[in-house]
Formats: C-alpha cells, sequence, structure tokens
C-alpha cells in the first residue's frame, strides 16, 4: 500500500546506480542527521538570502536541471566526491520550507492519478510514502503519511479516524451508570482507568464519598491494569525492533493479570468492576492470595525481561539516541505520562494531585534524562516495579468495610432487602429503570493512566443522562509530537519511536 | 477425512481405547518392521512386496487431501482493529499456542494470508479500506468476525460502525466483547472442519455466489463472458432445483 512519487527521468541520468550510489546515499543521509539536530542553532540564519531559487515561485521548476548553487542535483555524486559538506549545509537550512512547499503541492495531489505528477527539481530526491493504516507495526488502524529523503524521514503526518465509534456520542444516550461499559473501550488497554476517570467525575457530580475499601480495590485493579499495560506495549514493542520472544514472556504473565481480573469480575476485558459510588463487588475468597502470589513472583519477571533487552546490542543501539524530544518541546504538546518522565519532568498525577487514596501509599515515580526511546522503556520498567509496590501496600493495608456506597440515589441495594423493604424496592426499580439523577454542572477528573493524563470531562444538565462525556485521551495528545520526534531520524527508528510513544488507536480515535 | 484402506488395517493401535494388545498382535507388528526394512532396503518381492504395499498405502482423491492439508495450515493475516486484536495476539502466546492447529503463521500482507479475522470494531472510514485489504487476499480465502462489534455492531449501535457483514463475506462469526482466546482458537477450528468437509461450504453457498470462484480456465483467468456462462448455469440449476423442491 505504498504510493511513490516517480523520480524525474533527467535526475536517474547522473546517479550511478552500483553500490556507490548506495554508499553516497548513506553518507549523505548522516550528514544531514547531523544537520537536522544542529538546526536549532542554523535556523537563525536562514534569512542570509542563500536560499535556493525554487523558493521564489513556489511552483515546479522542470525545466531548470542544474541548479547550480544548491547542487541538489549532484547530491550523491557531490556526497561521494568529498565536496558534500557545503552543499549539504545549504541544503539542510532550507529543509523546513522545502518540506512544507512539498506538503503543499503534495496536498493539492490526488494520490490516484498522480503517477503522472513530476516531482520539482529540488523535490526530487523526496518520496512520500503511506503506512497504514493496515500494517504490523502502527499498533492499530493508524496511517502516516511519510515524506522520506533517502533513509531519513523529513515529514510525517499522522492520519486518524480509522477507529472512530463515536463512543462519546453513545455515551449521551444511556444513563450514567450504562454509560460505563462505552466508555471502558475507549482505549481498549486501559479499561479500569477509562472507568475510574469517569466514575470520578460523575461522583465529583454527586458529591459522593467512595468508601475506603473501594477506593483500595480500585487502586490494586488500576496498577495491575497498569501492569498489564506496560506488558503488552513491552511485548509489541520488541516485536517490532525484532525481540520476539519478549512478547512470549510478557503475555504469560498478562494471563496471569487477566486471570485476576476474571477472577474478581467475570471478565478478561472490559470488567466493568468499577462504578459509581464503589466497585461492583467485593474480591472473592482466595483473590488475595492470588494476588500476593503474583506480586511477590512479578520482581523477578521484570528482572528476567531486564536480563533479555537491558544488555541486548540490537535492542540498545535500535532504542538508545532515537526519537528523543526536549522537556519543554514535549510540553508545548501538552505531552503526559511516561514520554515526560523520561524526558526528566517528575510529573504524576498520583502523587501531583492524589485521588483514590493514592497518597496512602509509598512509591517513587522513576524518571529518565534524555527522553530518548531508551529512557521511555527504563521509564515503563521502572513503573511496572512502583505499581508492584503500590499493589503489595494497598492488599496488605485493605480496611474493612463496604465497597460500595450506601447512598440508595446512587447504588442498588442489596438483593436480601428486595424480598422484605419496599423502599428498597423502589430504589432498585428508579435506578434499573430511570437510572440515577445527577445535579447540573461540569466536571473534569484527571488520573494517571498508563499513557499518561487521562481525563473525563462530564456535564450534567440534571436529567438521568449524561448531556456529555468527553474524554482528554493521552495517546491522542502524546501523538501530536510525533512529528517532532521523527523528522530527521531515519525510518527504522521511526517504527521504534512509534511503538514506543504506545499509542492506543481505540483512545485516539473514541 | 475419509480414508480408504486396501486390505486389513494395521493390527497394532487400531483396536480402540482399552484394547490389550496380545503377543500375536505384538509378534504381527514386529513382522511389519522387519517388512518394512526389508521394502526400503529393495530386499522384499513377489507377494512379500504386493501385501506390504496394500498394507501401507492409503488412497485418496487429491481435493481431499489438498483441502486436509489446507484445513491445517490457516495463515491468518496480522490484522488488528480494536481491543479483540489484544486478544488475538494471545493466541499466539504460550497458554493458547496456536500453532497446534497450524496457524500461528501471522502474515503481514494479505497476499500471503488465507484468513483475515476482523478483530475489533469496523468503523465507516474503516470498512472500504478492509474491504480492499480482503480483496486482495488470494483465493481460497476465508474471513472471521471476531467479536461482537464486527459481527453485529456490539454495544456501539451508532452512525460510526458498520457490521462487517455488510461489506464482506465471513465464514464464522465469533461472539464475546471480546471473545476469549479460547472462542477464537473454537472459531478456527470451526473453519478448519468447513474447509477440510467441504471447501464449497464457506461463504459461497451462504451468500449464494457460486460461479465468483477465481478459477483458472483455459489459458489464464476465465474471461468475463465465461464467468457469466457460468453463473448463468448456476442459476439455472438452483432453478431448476427450487423447481423439483416445490
Amino acid at each position: 500500500m505504498t504510493e511513490e512519487r516517480p523520480k524525474d527521468e533527467e535526475r536517474d541520468g547522473p546517479v550511478p546506480e552500483d553500490g556507490s550510489a548506495a554508499a553516497a546515499t548513506r553518507e549523505h543521509d548522516m550528514d544531514a542527521t547531523t544537520g537536522e539536530r544542529e538546526r536549532g542553532a542554523r535556523i537563525a540564519d536562514e534569512t542570509s538570502g542563500t536560499t535556493p531559487q525554487g523558493d521564489t515561485s513556489g511552483q515546479p521548476n522542470e525545466g531548470d536541471a542544474h541548479p547550480g548553487t544548491t547542487g541538489t542535483g549532484q547530491d550523491p555524486e557531490a556526497a561521494s566526491g568529498g565536496g558534500a559538506p557545503t552543499a549539504l549545509k545549504e541544503r539542510d537550512e532550507d529543509w523546513e520550507e522545502l518540506t512544507k512547499r512539498y506538503r503543499a503541492s503534495e496536498a493539492s495531489i490526488d494520490f490516484s492519478t498522480q503517477l503522472g505528477a513530476v516531482a520539482t527539481q529540488d523535490e526530487a530526491e523526496l518520496l512520500t510514502i503511506n503506512m497504514g493504516p493496515h500494517h504490523p507495526a502502527t499498533h492499530g488502524v493508524l496511517r502516516l503519511l511519510t515524506t522520506l529523503e533517502g533513509e531519513v524521514v523529513r515529514d510525517v503526518k499522522p492520519i486518524i479516524g480509522y477507529l472512530h465509534t463515536g463512543i462519546e456520542k453513545t455515551a449521551e444516550d444511556k444513563a450514567y451508570w450504562k454509560a460505563i461499559p462505552v466508555v471502558e473501550r475507549m482505549d481498549y488497554l486501559a479499561y479500569y482507568f477509562n472507568a475510574q476517570a469517569y466514575c470520578g467525575a460523575v461522583e465529583d457530580l454527586l458529591d459522593l464519598d467512595v468508601p475506603k475499601r473501594a477506593q483500595y480495590l480500585r487502586v490494586i485493579h488500576l496498577e495491575l491494569n497498569r501492569i498489564m499495560s506496560h506488558l503488552v506495549w513491552l511485548g509489541t514493542t520488541a516485536l517490532d525492533i525484532g525481540a520476539m520472544s519478549i512478547l512470549w514472556y510478557a503475555f504469560r504473565e498478562r494471563e496471569t493479570i487477566l486471570d485476576l481480573f476474571e477472577y474478581s469480575s467475570g471478565q478478561r476485558m472490559h470488567t466493568r468492576f468499577i462504578q459509581i459510588g464503589g466497585v461492583a463487588d467485593d474480591i472473592p475468597a482466595g483473590w488475595a492470595d492470588k494476588l500476593l502470589r503474583f506480586v511477590e513472583e512479578m520482581p523477578r519477571r521484570l528482572d528476567q525481561y531486564e536480563a533479555m533487552l537491558s544488555k541486548n546490542e540490537i535492542f540498545l543501539q535500535r532504542m538508545k539516541d532515537t526519537g528523543a524530544v526536549s522537556a519543554e518541546k514535549l510540553q508545548e504538546w501538552g505531552v503526559t505520562g511516561p514520554l515526560l518522565r523520561a524526558a526528566g519532568v517528575p510529573w504524576d498525577l498520583r502523587k501531583a494531585t492524589p485521588y483514590s487514596s493514592y497518597d496512602d501509599f509509598d512509591f517513587k515515580i522513576p524518571v529518565g534524562t534524555t527522553g530518548d526511546n531508551y529512557d521511555r522503556y527504563a521509564v515503563r520498567i521502572g513503573e511496572m516495579r512502583e505499581s508492584v509496590k503500590i499493589i503489595h501496600q494497598a492488599i496488605e493495608g485493605l480496611p474493612e468495610g463496604p465497597v460500595m456506597t450506601g447512598d440508595r440515589k446512587v447504588a442498588l441495594p442489596p438483593r436480601h432487602e428486595l424480598a422484605t423493604s419496599m423502599e428498597a424496592l423502589i430504589h432498585h426499580f428508579k435506578l434499573v429503570t430511570e437510572g440515577m439523577r445527577v445535579p447540573e454542572g461540569e466536571s473534569y477528573y484527571p488520573i494517571e493512566g498508563p499513557r499518561g493524563e487521562l481525563g473525563c470531562f462530564v456535564r450534567s444538565d440534571g436529567s438521568s443522562k449524561p448531556a456529555r462525556v468527553h474524554m482528554r485521551d493521552p495517546s491522542f495528545i502524546n501523538l501530536q509530537a510525533y512529528g517532532d520526534m521523527v523528522r530527521g531520524g531515519y525510518i527504522a527508528d521511526m517504527i521504534a519511536t512509534l511503538a514506543c510513544i504506545d499509542p492506543l488507536l481505540g483512545g485516539i480515535d473514541r | 477425512m475419509e480414508v480408504i484402506r486396501n486390505g486389513k488395517a494395521g493390527v497394532a493401535g487400531t483396536g480402540g481405547a482399552g484394547t490389550q494388545l496380545t503377543q500375536a498382535d505384538k509378534e504381527s507388528f514386529r513382522a511389519r518392521q522387519l517388512r518394512a526394512r526389508d521394502l526400503l532396503r529393495g530386499e522384499l518381492e513377489g507377494d512379500d512386496l504386493e501385501q506390504q504395499v496394500r498394507d501401507s498405502i492409503v488412497t485418496t482423491t487429491l481435493d481431499k487431501a489438498s483441502s486436509w492439508a489446507q484445513g491445517n495450515s490457516i495463515f491468518p493475516l496480522t490484522f488488528g482493529l480494536a481491543c479483540c486484536s489484544i486478544e488475538m495476539i494471545s493466541l499466539v502466546g504460550s497458554r493458547m499456542d496456536i500453532s497446534r492447529f497450524g496457524s500461528e503463521a501471522l502474515r503481514g500482507t494479505p497476499r500471503q494470508a488465507d484468513l483475515i479475522i476482523l478483530a475489533g470494531r469496523v468503523s465507516m472510514k474503516m470498512a472500504p479500506v478492509v474491504r480492499r485489504i480482503y480483496d486482495q487476499m488470494l483465493e481460497p480465502k476465508y474471513a472471521i468476525a471476531m467479536g461482537a462489534c464486527a459481527s453485529s455492531m456490539g454495544v456501539f449501535n451508532n452512525y460510526a460502525v458498520v457490521p462487517a457483514d455488510k461489506f464482506m463475506p465471513v465464514d464464522v462469526h465469533i461472539p464475546g466483547c471480546p471473545p476469549r482466546p479460547e472462542s477464537v482458537v473454537y472459531g478456527i477450528l470451526k473453519l478448519r472442519k468447513m474447509i477440510q468437509d467441504d471447501p464449497t461450504m464457506a461463504w459461497r453457498d451462504r451468500y449464494r455466489a457460486h460461479g465468483t470462484e477465481e478459477t483458472r480456465g483455459q489459458g489464464g483467468f476465465m474471461s468475463l463472458d465465461e464467468l457469466e456462462t457460468r453463473a448463468a448455469q448456476v442459476a439455472e440449476r438452483e432453478a431448476q432445483e427450487a423447481q423439483a423442491r416445490a
């Protein structure tokens, strides 16, 4: 499913077709990459007037085969002949402008008829390929319009919407407690988090207190979910980079966690365990023992993963110094979660604005230094270790008491009361048929999801159905920084970086 | 698969569960082993050779043999849409281990895949893409709609989702939201049985689409005329059958 822009025939002439061409291109690419890194310093003197002639019009200059000053035509030859640096530097300064113009011309092209289009002089070396929406490395149905120069990524345009399911709209059509299942299916690897964000927002509107035991049970399941999500991330990312066996190890532990979910709620995924006012049910007998066994086992498993990956030379070379963006830039884009923490910013909503009793637990925030892909990997491994610690503390200190609020306007009455109490029967009937009425207002409830700040905005008009449900999904926000992460790098690193962003298309498109 | 054996079937191991091997069975088994060795050495001649060949050769039809092989090596496409895709990945995990049924080789390109598993919700924007991927697959090709969304829109009964049956033929529907990996294995086994029993019993029967096979005619692919003639023949036959029933 790739579509190539055919080269201008005149361009093919001077390029040698044997190995020297490949070598020249490679040298060229590397030069271009280093040039890209210094771009910040270079942009300042871009106005010096050394811009190529193409700038004047933006129209294709088909006839002008030898631009001379810019040296684009002779690039591969010039690079091998040693005259590359000056010519390339001049071109590097112009990449932003060039890419912009190329994009503009590209936007006007209908891809089905573009085969006859002739590249302009400057753009002859550029090639736009389409990745996705069906591609094994895009982690879902993401489409990436990628402009390449050789192996170097010059621009990338993510196209989303292939998994748009209309969940937010569907939630408006359901009673508050019936919207939980659809909301859970947004970010399908973080279903407990979706439910927690939504229920938290509704509980804020209702001004409802959640029993301590329910809060602890929520924390346990949220952290299990975080480990599960990171495990899937670890397996699929390593798979993209070429380490296949880690997938089986990661999915082995994932199955253990899903067994726990199934044991406590009856479903492997989309459990609807967290609900407004508490959790669906108390944990069954024997669950805590199973959980403790898992918690004691998991650190050793993490050691195994690290033994497999952290000293693997291929893995390290693919991960280190790739896809790095400064913390300031990430914050400008609104990126949160492991990506931001990998760049050294210790921003974690569990610490910053503790919810659901997170302030009861002792845990640390793993942070990275450079924000490259390796740091993203290390931060997520560290987070799994911290999650294990939180679960351990929560299950050890699990308080006794109810798991659901006693407010009969919100929670269903216990089953046995239905046979004896008329009032309980009325409450039950009203809740099941109409649902709870929520006072008018708006609330936004942010929590720390596995991918970053996952916030749910709920607006109530006083009826039993939400007037608006909106999710601030971290995958969507984080994907914005993707272009900055991959521009100027190799296309192979682009794949690794996309995997390390860990975008969930279900969360992006909703 | 129906197996036709010439002569008496092997003695050992065919007695069914719980049967004890007698001394005579064991001796006969040993004798057959020795005969097989002699056959390989080229020392077996005459009636002995005839008998050995009769005992050890299985005859079947090429169609049956090929559909047996086909059913045991279904290559699924690496194609995930939403939640179900995660459960689909866990098929290759150590617990389900789909390689037991010959389907562990997930292919990244539709050209190499036999089976497309629609793992997740298909949106209006994605449906043409899915259809195109399905069209790119080579015959014989099969489709499984995994989960409620791909089968019937599931919990999302809204403007954005479209069930798979609306735009492409589906062989097996797997219920669940998402289905357990066990369910998916069961679905794949159902498909295997479908393929091995009778390949024509797949979607073409269900959607009355006979005559649309991509078969090679004389000197290449069938021409449009040939296809039309064939479709007309099928329609005529069906009409006659319907008449006969009425």
